[in-house]
């Protein structure tokens, strides 16, 4: 069981650094998406198999397709170049220095605080449903409004204004360019 | 479960650091994305130490932020990608402390 | 008596209020009725007041009129308070008397001028604030009075200041003499630890009481008072700015510079005579300045070629004689010689003044001559008054009143004999320079015709200086002329007598000697001057005769030890290292401005970059606590 978690762990960490660290933008997301993949195994051995479901079906499939739309849409293959001067070898200095420091301090935190388990116990999703819907339902239902501001933000902000450029192009008093 | 949350703080922290690197706002998201899943997991690691379901529970609700947040995200990437024709993340300072032209 | 003794500085104070707000709407009648007619009213106070004070004398021996409290602080109190006493008595006389006569003479020397309004208004300010100086009742008031007056010098010396010279003048006088104010108020404020109250008669009291003769705080304290004294009467060695401030027109130069401002040290003196009493040191100090001063200024007025320089270094070198009388004990002698002195020194700055005016505003007395035919009255007033500044025998004031010193310089017990050398050399240079004058000015060739004649206001004044001159002294005769002492008797309760030193029939032999050098100073002025010998000419070019010119190179050697370092300070602070201060912390803040405003580039991953920096550190402190 542990050695599982082991390799589930190690493909996340692989490819999530590979992920960042790629210059093709759908070349990171789906690396990104095997590091996905990855933690979803992580939290079955964890004895979530609602959530390691709904990490596939929800992050990895709904979100991660909508990032690779996006990127698409931009069209952002023709960017290799330009990513090659962005990411030079020396912009990783500094970065990878706090990231150490911050580990360093985590370990020491962790370290102080010991703990062992005893066993691993599954939680099925009748439990959480059941959770959910009593104890948290509140939180449920200002979910739902959030996923509606959600909808009605990315439909606005989403929306494209045809710009028609004149010659004489004047501002209007309010500021925006007619 | 040290190790655990061992692994997630690593996940975080290579999200931080992919943040801290990148400059294209595609890759600033992504890294988000990552640093919001480890921290997901963390809850999940505690809900199945204390042996209940609250764990998952927040992890529903992370996820549901993390959907909202994204699309509201890119929806404004496209708008920054149609005003300013660049992906870069260093075209948005518009909000930076100008210097004054002569200085005494 | 209150009321009528607190209208005396009141009334020209009043019509300087008047004037200074209303004058250029006034017309010029106006404006000169009450300009003259304040003083003149004052005057007439002053002698209702006087008669009442001598017919029938309060039992204190003087008139307090206390108006009201100025300020009260602990057990402090200074009040507005005026006294009469025969001391201050005379004082106000002179000054309102004189004082209204110079104010006519005006209306007519300043007819054509267009601050005519500001000239009256400034002299009312002026003869307000003398007077409050000689009446009033306590220290405080008296340097209010002081204050009053140099500020009053300082704008009628630059009277006329389109001319810058007049401004740089005026700026010496104020500055010259306010040497000598600070040492005054240090003096004030040294009497005020001492004895708790600026209150003259308490003062004076309480001094002889407390202190002994000789005590180091007496010395101090009195020779501060002097410094005071110095700088107001332009003696030795703050004497420079009196041949300047003749930048002034002619009849400020015989108010102030003559008759009164420059009296008030004299004044002071002479008022806290106890605390000199108890410092012979500081009286012995007095004398030899006064001496000094009569000779080096003596000297000097026998080179002058400007007219009213040659009166301004006798102004100060008769007030050394009267310093030299107030040194040696003879304080009444001191101030007969003040009165006197005004009366025929006005009149000389008076006529002098006319004629400068009427040749068109000509100094240069080597420019005049010849003038007795053409203007009558000027020439018989300007003579009388010469004769008596030279003291000539029996007829003239001035005998009465130098001889009297020189006979108390001889026989005073407190007195050496080399003062009276002093003096009898100075009123020899006294007959000399004086009558070089007359016969210059007024005899010999004219070089310059005189346009019009003086009119009837500026002649008044001078026939009724002119008759004072010559009958003034007549109040007070030496004993073996005759036995009228009536001025001496005035001060009975307020001044000492001389201590006579013992001599008492010999002053017949001291009068003679007297008469005898000043006819023959008459007399040598005569063959240098109207014979035109060659000799003064020689003397003329000759060096000697520059440093006397210059009054012995005074303004040269506080240029050399004073001005120059001062401006030279000021070279050396010109970028001004104090105000470096200020503007390098300003300057240190500015740059870490702009150091921090480089994090504010408005770019996310920085921001992000400071706050993982934050977190770690944070983190980092929390963990080691």
């Amino acid at each position: 069981m542990n050695t599982l978690f082991f390799i589930a762990a190690a493909i996340a960490i692989i490819s999530s650094v590979l992920a960042i660290s790629n210059r093709n933008a759908i070349h990171a997301l789906l690396y990104l998406i095997i590091s996905l993949l990855s933690i979803s195994i992580v939290f079955y051995i964890l004895g979530a198999p609602l959530i390691a479901a709904l990490e596939v079906i929800v992050y990895a499939g709904a979100i991660m397709v909508l990032f690779i739309f996006v990127v698409m849409m931009l069209n952002m293959g023709m960017e290799e170049e330009t990513e090659k001067k962005w990411l030079t070898p020396r912009m990783w200095i500094l970065p990878s220095v706090l990231a150490a420091v911050l580990l360093v301090i985590f370990l020491y935190l962790l370290q102080a605080f010991r703990n062992e388990k005893t066993g691993v116990e599954a939680i099925n999703p009748k439990q959480v449903g059941i959770s959910l819907f009593t104890t948290y339902l509140i939180a449920v239902e200002i979910a739902g409004v959030l996923l509606l501001a959600g909808i009605v933000g990315a439909y606005h902000l989403g929306k494209q204004r045809k710009k028609v450029i004149h010659r004489f192009m004047v501002k209007n008093p309010s500021g925006r360019k007619v | 479960m040290e190790i655990q949350i061992l692994f997630a703080a690593i996940l975080f922290l290579i999200g931080l650091v992919g943040f801290l690197v990148r400059r294209n706002i595609i890759f600033m998201l992504l890294s988000i994305e990552i640093m919001l899943n480890s921290a997901a997991l963390v809850f999940v690691i505690a809900g199945s130490h204390w042996m209940q379901a609250d764990g998952q529970v927040m992890f529903i609700f992370i996820l549901t932020v993390s959907a909202a947040e994204v699309s509201v995200g890119l929806a404004l990437i496209l708008q920054m990608y149609h005003h300013f024709k660049t992906l870069d993340a260093d075209a948005l300072k518009k909000l930076r402390d100008k210097q004054e032209v002569e200085k005494t | 008596m209150t009321v009528i003794i607190s209208l005396i500085p009141a009334l020209p104070l009043l019509s300087f209020l008047i004037i200074a707000l209303f004058g250029r709407l006034l017309p010029k009648k106006v404006v000169a009725l009450l300009g003259v007619g304040s003083v003149s009213l004052s005057a007439i106070m002053t002698i209702i007041s006087g008669i009442d004070l001598l017919s029938s004398p309060p039992a204190v021996g003087s008139y307090t009129a206390t108006l009201y409290t100025w300020m009260s602080s602990g057990s402090f109190t200074a009040s507005i308070a005026f006294m009469l006493d025969p001391l201050s008595l005379v004082f106000c006389f002179v000054i309102t008397f004189v004082g209204a006569l110079i104010h006519l003479y005006s209306v007519e020397f300043m007819s054509e001028d267009d601050g005519f309004a500001r000239f009256f208004a400034y002299m009312n300010l002026f003869v307000g604030s003398m007077l409050i100086l000689v009446l009033a009742e306590n220290l405080l008031l008296l340097y209010l009075g002081w204050e009053g007056v140099g500020l009053c010098s300082y704008l009628l010396i630059g009277f006329w200041y389109k001319e810058p010279e007049n401004g740089y003048a005026a700026q010496k006088a104020f500055i010259v003499t306010r040497i000598g104010d600070t040492a005054m108020i240090l003096g004030l404020f040294l009497l005020f630890i001492s004895f708790g109250t600026l209150d003259i008669q308490d003062l004076m009291q309480q001094a002889s009481m407390k202190w002994v003769s000789g005590s180091p705080l007496a010395v101090i304290s009195s020779l501060l008072l002097l410094g005071g004294a110095l700088g107001k009467s332009a003696q030795l060695p703050l004497q420079t700015w009196l041949p300047d401030a003749m930048a002034g027109p002619s009849p400020v130069s015989a108010l102030i510079h003559a008759a009164t401002m420059v009296t008030a040290g004299v004044y002071l003196v002479t008022r806290t005579h106890v605390l000199f009493a108890l410092a012979p040191v500081v009286m012995a100090i007095i004398a030899v300045i006064g001496a000094l001063t009569l000779l080096i200024a003596g000297f000097s007025a026998l080179a002058q070629t400007d007219l009213k320089r040659v009166l301004a270094y006798s102004t100060i070198s008769q007030i050394g004689y009267m310093f030299l009388a107030m040194g040696i004990g003879a304080w009444s002698a001191g101030v007969f010689h003040f009165m006197i002195h005004a009366f025929f020194k006005a009149l000389l700055f008076l006529a002098g003044g006319a004629v400068i005016h009427l040749l068109n505003d000509e100094h240069d007395i080597f420019k005049m001559g010849g003038l007795r035919k053409k203007m009558p009255v000027v020439f018989i007033t300007f003579f009388i008054g010469a004769a008596s500044l030279s003291a000539l025998p029996l007829i003239t004031a001035g005998f009465y009143s130098k001889d009297q010193i020189l006979w108390f310089g001889w026989s005073s017990s407190i007195s050496s004999h080399w003062l009276w050398v002093a003096g009898i050399t100075g009123a020899f240079l006294t007959s000399i320079y004086t009558f070089r004058l007359v016969f210059i000015t007024f005899f010999g060739e004219m070089r310059t015709e005189p346009h019009h004649k003086a009119g009837k206001l500026m002649s008044i004044p001078l026939v009724v200086l002119a008759v004072l001159s010559l009958t003034g002294g007549f109040i007070e005769l030496p004993q073996n002329i005759g036995p009228i002492h009536l001025f001496s008797r005035l001060f009975d309760h307020v001044l000492p007598v001389v201590i006579a030193g013992g001599e008492g029939n010999s002053e017949l032999v001291f009068q003679i000697i007297s008469a005898i050098v000043s006819l023959g100073g008459v007399y040598i002025a005569y063959l240098l001057f109207y014979k035109k010998s060659s000799l003064a000419v020689r003397f003329r070019n000759s060096s000697m005769n520059s440093f006397f010119l210059s009054g012995w190179k005074f303004d040269r050697v506080y240029d050399f030890l004073f001005v120059k370092p001062a401006v030279w300070l000021s070279e050396i602070d010109k970028k001004d290292f104090v105000d470096l201060i200020y503007t390098s912390i300003a300057k240190v803040t500015e740059y870490f401005n702009f150091l921090f405003s480089k994090t504010q580039n408005g770019k996310l991953r920085w921001y992000v970059l400071f706050l993982t920096i934050g977190v770690a550190v944070i983190l980092t402190i929390m963990i080691s606590l």
